[in-house]
């Protein structure tokens, strides 16, 4: 079972920004996007969150479109983690990350044991728990974003979209935070995550989806997608390369070019 | 642990507790009033069916104003919850989308035609469909996707346009009793209302409720940005045609009847939201019922203040709000440092 996005076309405002991708998201795995700032990975993750229409190709959900699911299913079966982590008002933490049961509320019904149980089981897993009766005007950043995944988990989805989850958090909670999404995937759930931090995305994703100016320039196991001529073309960087306990990784070293000003 | 949330009351609480105090102000605005009313023997009289003056001042004077002030309360505050909760801002209030100020240049364009003075009624419904036109103008930008940003432009246009309109009417008007009138008018009043008045905006302030309170979860989702909103499955745009529709209905309708009482929807939200936890979708019922209870007590104020002629209830309204208003702005402040 997986999400399916073929020759997927979008403009924004009359520019052209995604131009032909193909994406796929399979449960267990746990999907790295990754590309230069205003490549188009998250209008790529609206796209497959069914929060954009493409304009051309289309996006399959275990082999139906969105229209065919409904809005109510398609929420219940993708969790969506916006990028930005602000709440209107001044909720408390345990009931921002209840929003997360909205999908599976019944109309004018409230929330149940389980609810709950998803609550606390979410709120653990994410380290809130000990704030559950603060609001976010009183926390950090990187607790915020850890609230706002705790609330995008508390959805129990099939497939997690999580745009930039990492940004604001310090290195033990970007880390913690990855680990807990490769948890999640080996449940069997499906993940795509924006990342900037290519050690980061070539670590602990399975695959790694490179966005280069609005297309697909390559997909595959992290080693092959982030070779040295992609790196050069699409990010502008040399890149590390090493192995430590037996693990390979890839450490963004130099820029190419002195500047980097023109696009 | 400290939390700011702690004064929360559960709404199994907290909402019996305000429709109470909203029925024992009910109670107190039946039982005073100008004339001495003997309550017992009116109501009496009233129940048995008795043709009595005190019967009579309690079915005709009393019990309409009453009614129309619990109505037109609960419509302005659970409006402003709404339209708060909408614009995701503690300072919307119900007119911020220029429902109050069309249907008051409605009732005054009814006015003005002399309609009202050879038409049972033609106030009202001149402010209803002055809502109505703003309404059309509204879900015509909805119609075309238009977003919360430019509904909020939208209002301002419409206010400025219905405010112009209506000072061109005093501008024209063609006797300074006339333009006196008229300004009496907008200042709002339950005063001389009659139960005709009860049942044309009833049904009307009804279906705006429903269709108000029926947006309680999206609402609750929109604290976490339109874009999450849409992600745990609300349509936004079947989300903003609601709460205006509900809006209309509810606003207009009292605007219609009783001319604009404001600050109501501004500070009664802003007032319980603390004890709803913050959280907009439990807020719409528990404001409603505290706009009620604040056009009551407004309203009896009115009535008992030795002060003659009656003060206007849209003055009491915004002499008791302006003050609270004062408080947000410092509080808001005081959160941004």
């Amino acid at each position: 079972m997986a999400i399916v996005g073929q020759g997927i076309s979008i403009a924004l405002g009359g520019h052209p920004a995604l131009t032909g991708v193909d994406a796929e998201l399979r449960r267990g795995e746990v999907l790295g996007i990754i590309g230069p700032n205003g490549a188009g990975k998250t209008t790529l993750l609206r796209v497959i969150a069914g929060l954009l229409t493409p304009d051309d190709g289309h996006v399959l959900y275990d082999g139906v479109t969105a229209r065919q699911l409904g809005r109510h299913a398609l929420a219940r079966r993708i969790a969506f983690l916006a990028q930005d982590g602000a709440a209107a008002w001044s909720l408390s933490v345990e009931a921002l990350v209840g929003l997360g049961r909205l999908p599976h509320r019944k109309p004018f019904g409230g929330a149940s044991e389980a609810d709950h149980a998803t609550v606390a089981k979410a709120m653990a897993l994410c380290h809130v728990a000990t704030f559950a009766g603060r609001t976010l005007g009183t926390l950090s950043g990187g607790e915020r974003r850890r609230v706002m995944l705790a609330r995008a988990l508390a959805v129990e989805a099939d497939y997690l979209l999580a745009d930039e989850p990492l940004a604001g958090l310090d290195p033990g909670h970007q880390l913690d935070t990855l680990q807990l999404l490769r948890t999640v995937a080996a449940g069997g759930t499906a993940i795509a995550v924006v990342l900037h931090d290519l050690t980061l995305a070539a670590r602990f994703c399975d695959r790694l989806l490179l966005i280069h100016r609005g297309t697909r320039a390559a997909e595959g196991e992290p080693a092959i997608v982030l070779d040295d001529d992609r790196l050069a073309e699409a990010f502008g960087v040399t890149a590390l390369r090493g192995s430590h306990e037996s693990v390979r990784f890839i450490l963004p070293w130099r820029t190419t070019t002195p500047s980097r000003s023109d696009p | 642990m400290r939390s700011r949330t702690g004064v929360e009351i559960r709404p199994a609480l907290l909402l019996p507790v305000l429709g109470l105090a909203m029925l024992a102000m009910s109670g107190a605005s039946l039982a005073v009033g100008y004339a001495q009313l003997p309550l017992g023997r009116a109501l009496a009289d009233a129940v048995s069916g008795q043709v009595s003056l005190p019967a009579l001042v309690l079915l005709e004077l009393r019990l309409p104003r009453a009614m129309l002030g619990a109505l037109v309360g609960f419509s302005l505050g659970m409006a402003g919850a709404a339209m708060q909760g909408l614009m995701r801002n503690p300072l919307a209030e119900p007119g911020v989308v220029g429902i109050s100020s069309a249907a008051a240049l409605g009732a005054v364009a009814a006015f003005y035609s002399g309609l009202s003075a050879t038409v049972a009624l033609a106030l009202p419904l001149g402010g209803i469909a002055g809502a109505l036109l703003a309404t059309l103008v509204l879900f015509i930008l909805l119609g075309r996707g238009a977003s919360t940003t430019t509904l909020i432009l939208a209002g301002v246009a419409l206010n400025s346009f219905a405010g112009a309109a209506t000072a061109l009417a005093l501008n024209l008007a063609p006797n300074p009793y006339a333009a006196l009138e008229i300004v009496f008018w907008l200042m709002g009043s339950l005063a001389d209302r009659s139960m005709s008045h009860v049942w044309l905006v009833l049904p009307l302030m009804l279906s705006g409720w429903l269709l108000m309170a029926s947006t309680a979860p999206a609402l609750d989702a929109l604290s976490l940005g339109e874009e999450t909103a849409a992600s745990l499955g609300f349509d936004l745009t079947w989300l903003r045609a609601r709460l205006i529709g509900g809006a209309v209905l509810a606003v207009g309708s009292a605007v219609a009847v009783t001319g604009a009482i404001g600050f109501v929807g501004l500070v009664v939200p802003h007032l319980l939201r603390p004890l709803v936890g913050h959280r907009p979708g439990r807020l719409l019922v528990a404001s409603g019922l505290g706009g009620a209870i604040l056009v009551l007590v407004a309203d009896l104020g009115v009535r008992l203040a030795p002060i003659r002629p009656e003060l206007k209830l849209g003055v009491v309204t915004a002499l008791i709000g302006a003050p609270f208003l004062f408080a947000l702005v410092q509080r808001l402040r005081r959160e941004a440092l």
